[in-house]
């Protein structure tokens, strides 16, 4: 196969634990990931970033509060200022929000719970780099693992900021008007708490979340070709 | 000098624990109301003044101890509300 595999680098930190899961998967779908240690203070010549799921720092003070200032998360503001590509699944959404980069903040569980459990989920929008693949209204099914996925969302949050909802009745922490996935203003930085990367292959239940990753893919694969 | 930081949910916030709290205390018998749940984060700052030291600490709670989305906080010096 001679389709150009783009590069993604795929933060670790101390605590991440779905690193590998997630560099597994954007290999599956066409991707090259690279592993990125918290204290690199520079990225490697890549076209998105991932920041994965774990309890970066032990979810000390609150989720993501003190990754956020890892020296790779300088690197990681800088690529986003200028319009690179981000994806936060649920302790990267946590870091995500407490570094400012997108809007909101989590906070524990509305049931003081941990969830885990498959969770259906209704797209937004489709006009992201992380949704082109998807249909608006569609349903996807992808599993959730968190204590502290109760989005709190700022009152003046555009709603064409929010591109992925759980479906009626399937909230599974209090998220605020059931978000599950947030964009930044510009659109190049999408935060959720479900894990796409652990719904890849319907041997394994779902592979909904495979369109998520692999739009990613292609808009990076996109993004490599304007830079050759 | 020794700083110690309040941090509290702000009015308004779902706080989870405050409620599970409010509720196992009206099991015991206690009318209370209202329980809201924070954190208290001690300090040991070096600082040359009580100025110097609250600047300081006002710095810490802004980058990490507390996020204004969501908490406020407090500041006592030596045991003194500033």
């Amino acid at each position: 196969m001679s389709e150009h595999r783009p590069r993604i680098g795929v933060l670790v930190f101390p605590g991440s634990n779905d690193d590998r899961d997630a560099a597994w998967a954007l290999s599956a779908l066409g991707a090259q990931p690279r592993l990125v240690w918290h204290a690199e203070p520079e990225l490697p010549p890549v076209e998105a970033v991932v920041l994965p799921g774990g309890f970066s720092y032990g979810d000390y003070l609150r989720a993501g509060a003190i990754a956020r200032f890892a020296p790779a998360m300088a690197a990681v503001q800088a690529f986003a200022r200028d319009g690179g590509l981000v994806l936060g699944i649920c302790n990267g959404f946590q870091i995500l929000c407490e570094a400012g980069l997108l809007p909101g903040v989590l906070r524990p569980n509305a049931s003081l719970s941990f969830v885990c459990r498959d969770v259906p989920l209704i797209v937004e929008r489709t006009d992201t780099p992380f949704t082109t693949r998807c249909a608006v209204g569609q349903q996807l099914v992808i599993p959730v693992k968190h204590g502290d996925g109760c989005y709190h969302a700022p009152p003046d949050l555009p709603t064409e900021q929010v591109v992925l909802r759980y479906a009626p009745g399937a909230n599974p922490n209090g998220s605020d008007a059931d978000i599950a996935g947030v964009t930044n203003a510009d659109g190049n930085i999408l935060g959720l708490m479900p894990h796409p990367e652990h719904a890849v292959d319907a041997l394994l239940g779902s592979s909904d979340g495979g369109l998520v990753l692999a739009s990613l893919v292609d808009a990076a694969r996109e993004r490599s070709f304007v830079r050759a | 000098m020794k700083a110690t930081v309040l941090v509290r949910p702000k009015g308004g916030i779902l706080d989870p624990q405050g409620e599970a709290v409010e509720r196992s205390l009206r099991q015991l018998g206690f009318p209370v109301e209202d329980a809201r749940i924070g954190r208290v984060i001690d300090l040991e700052v070096d600082a040359a003044s009580a100025e110097e030291a609250r600047d300081q600490v006002v710095r810490m709670c802004d980058r990490l101890l507390a996020n204004p989305l969501i908490e406020s906080y407090e500041i006592e010096l030596e045991g003194r509300q500033t």
